[in-house]
């Protein structure tokens, strides 16, 4: 079906890293408090981040791919 | 709780991507098969995770990590015994069936090995089943929000209800089946973080395991009875389940796991969905490795956070009372959340509750339409019309689904036991439909009159067995004993797989007796419907690791593993 489903999960983790990052770089580290002092937004949110460039990036080669080999079909044809 | 304007940003990023998923999938539903079936074009690994996220509804999160707190890690046999044998089976052997017969839908499978009457039957009594599975899901979400964050009981049904409507009536299954990919990552990562704060909280697995003893011996049972799922299983009365492994393995383990698992449409249909046989075949075993590992995260909460309550970590978690002093298990999961996560993360997790709340719904919708329009529209109320109107038939159901759900979410916010009834009835409806398929499937005698009243006949003696029998302090009621209890069970569990066990025979051999006094049909209308007529579905083009039965193998040997690792 046309629509690569890595590209909104994707996206969508990416942003949320983003988000999380950010504000665990920003917000006031006394709430950090109730998650045992660690810092979650910015380390969670920077494996939300990676995880979400990868799938970008799977989505990605595999589009890439599928071009090729619709390109070298013609060609063939 | 409360939340801050990042938990509000990220609630709605996800909402934009739910909402865009279905708009961008509107294009490509062009014809019905496209919106019912997705056309069948969907890879094993998407279909895969969408069979596992289907069944994944907040229920699920919320039941599992509530039973995790009550019985401790015995409750993966929910999973280890309760649903990976019978993933197994349904991909390696029942699938070849379902997606070579071309079937539709499982009902349309019952008509075409069967007859119309059998399809009749499970076509309607399923039809109603998922519709008001999805109200009570709504409502369980809708009473979780008002009490959790304040919010406004028809503020959080109608929104729920209207986004689910919105992506389903505008891409169909597949629609439904890429937001549950979406949902099972989101649950997924969004619960993990949960899980490690909770048990670096509780002093890692070692310290849990202390604090679980003291939890055991409290409750009067031996030290390990919360972290070891075999060992206290001999008798009934020395686990906190109330169940005996024989019961348990037969009732659970076989009948009502095979039962759902295999003969369940709303899971079958992802499977239906792939884009070949090897991956229809494939869909449940892909699901299954993540399955066998989901205890990890939505039992061991519940286990935490029990052991917490009893022996207090350093962050001074404790579960909340009910209004009668027992523990109020069912907020293991939202406890949690607002106790470890900060804003931020805390949207995250929020959004992967209400994500799961929004998979089980989705689930049971596009079940519905596809049943509905196929199985009874299309059989019984109009016959012969063109694609375009079973297309435009199947968005109407899914609007009238959603709104009948939504209807049913409301009785059950004023007639409680009217739920606790339906759901009686719906397991009575379900216990003895896996022996009805595995005849068929497998021994070309059964025949259709057969199928019918060995079904009629099961769940009469599940209604029957449920109204003799009690369970240890209850009360005759929806509790059963209506006829009087001629058997007291040590509890609820005991009583609801015995039930199962006796429908499920029941139904097996009133289905043979009568098979075996009607006509039996012509052996060449069953190739493709029953194992000994169809040829085997050819692997040689396939890699070891494509292969079904490999798969199977693997997955089965890395069950058992966990088992011997949690005995």
């Amino acid at each position: 079906m046309g629509l690569d489903i890595r590209l909104p999960i994707g996206a969508m983790f990416t942003v949320f890293g983003l988000l999380l990052v950010i504000y665990g770089a920003v917000s006031d580290k006394s709430i950090y408090q109730r998650s045992l002092g660690m810092n979650v937004n910015l380390e969670w949110g920077a494996a939300l981040l990676i995880f979400g460039v990868v799938m970008l990036l799977l989505a990605r080669r595999s589009s890439a791919k599928s071009d090729d080999s619709e390109h070298s079909g013609n060609h063939k044809n | 709780m409360t939340l801050s304007a990042i938990d509000w940003i990220i609630m709605l990023v996800y909402f934009v991507f739910v909402l865009g998923i279905g708009f961008m999938l509107r294009r490509y539903m062009k014809t019905s098969t496209d919106f019912f079936l997705s056309g069948r074009s969907i890879p094993a690994w998407i279909t895969g995770l969408a069979f596992l996220s289907a069944n994944l509804g907040a229920q699920e999160v919320i039941g599992m990590a509530a039973s995790g707190a009550k019985y401790g890690i015995a409750t993966s046999h929910f999973y280890w015994v309760g649903a990976i044998p019978a993933m197994v089976f349904v991909g390696v052997f029942m699938m070849p069936f379902y997606y070579g017969s071309r079937a539709r839908s499982v009902p349309e499978y019952l008509k075409l090995r069967f007859d119309e009457k059998t399809r009749g039957l499970n076509a309607i009594s399923f039809a109603t089943m998922t519709i008001f599975s999805s109200g009570i899901s709504m409502y369980a979400m809708g009473l979780l929000l008002q009490t959790l964050l304040g919010w406004d009981f028809n503020f959080s049904v109608l929104v729920s209800a209207v986004i689910v409507l919105i992506y389903i009536f505008l891409g169909g299954l597949t629609s439904a089946i890429y937001n549950e990919v979406l949902q099972f990552f989101l649950i997924v990562l969004g619960f993990l973080p949960l899980v490690f704060l909770g048990l670096k909280d509780a002093g890692g697995w070692s310290g849990l395991q202390a604090r679980l003893g003291v939890v055991a011996t409290q409750h009067g049972f031996g030290s390990g009875a919360w972290s070891h799922s075999w060992q206290y299983m001999g008798s009934a009365s020395s686990n906190p389940m109330g169940v005996e492994w024989f019961g348990m393995v037969m009732g659970l383990g076989f009948v009502l796991s095979f039962g759902y698992w295999c003969t369940d449409f709303l899971v079958v249909q992802r499977a239906m969905a792939a884009n070949s046989m090897s991956a229809a075949r494939r869909t449940p075993l892909i699901a299954a490795v993540p399955k066998m590992f989901f205890p990890f995260l939505v039992i061991l909460p519940g286990m935490i956070a029990i052991a917490l309550t009893y022996q207090a970590g350093g962050s001074g978690f404790t579960l909340p009372a009910k209004p009668d002093g027992s523990l109020n298990y069912d907020m293991v999961i939202p406890m949690m959340l607002g106790h470890y996560f900060p804003s931020g993360l805390l949207g995250v997790g929020l959004t992967a509750l209400l994500a799961s709340f929004m998979s089980g719904m989705a689930g049971n919708v596009t079940a519905f339409n596809t049943v509905w329009t196929y199985d009874i529209y299309q059989s019984y109320i109009k016959r012969g019309a063109s694609d375009r109107h079973y297309l435009m038939m199947g968005r109407m159901a899914t609007v009238f689904g959603i709104a009948v759900s939504v209807a049913a979410a409301y009785v059950a916010t004023r007639f409680n036991n009217i739920m606790d009834m339906l759901q009686l009835v719906f397991a009575f409806v379900n216990a003895p439909l896996f022996a009805t398929f595995l005849l068929g499937m497998f021994w070309k005698r059964a025949t259709g009159h057969g199928a019918f009243l060995g079904l009629l006949s099961g769940m009469l003696a599940a209604a029957i067995h449920h109204e003799l029998t009690l369970p240890m302090h209850a009360v005759a009621g929806v509790k059963g004993g209506w006829f009087g209890a001629t058997h007291i069970y040590p509890s609820e569990m005991a009583q609801n797989f015995w039930t199962a066990i006796f429908a499920w025979t029941t139904c097996f051999v009133v289905t043979i007796l009568v098979s075996l006094a009607t006509r039996a049909r012509e052996e060449k209308e069953l190739v493709g419907l029953v194992y000994s007529l169809t040829e085997r579905p050819k692997e040689e083009r396939l890699s070891w690791y494509q292969r079904p039965a490999i798969l199977g193998m693997i997955v089965l040997l890395m069950t058992l593993a966990l088992n011997i690792i949690f005995w």
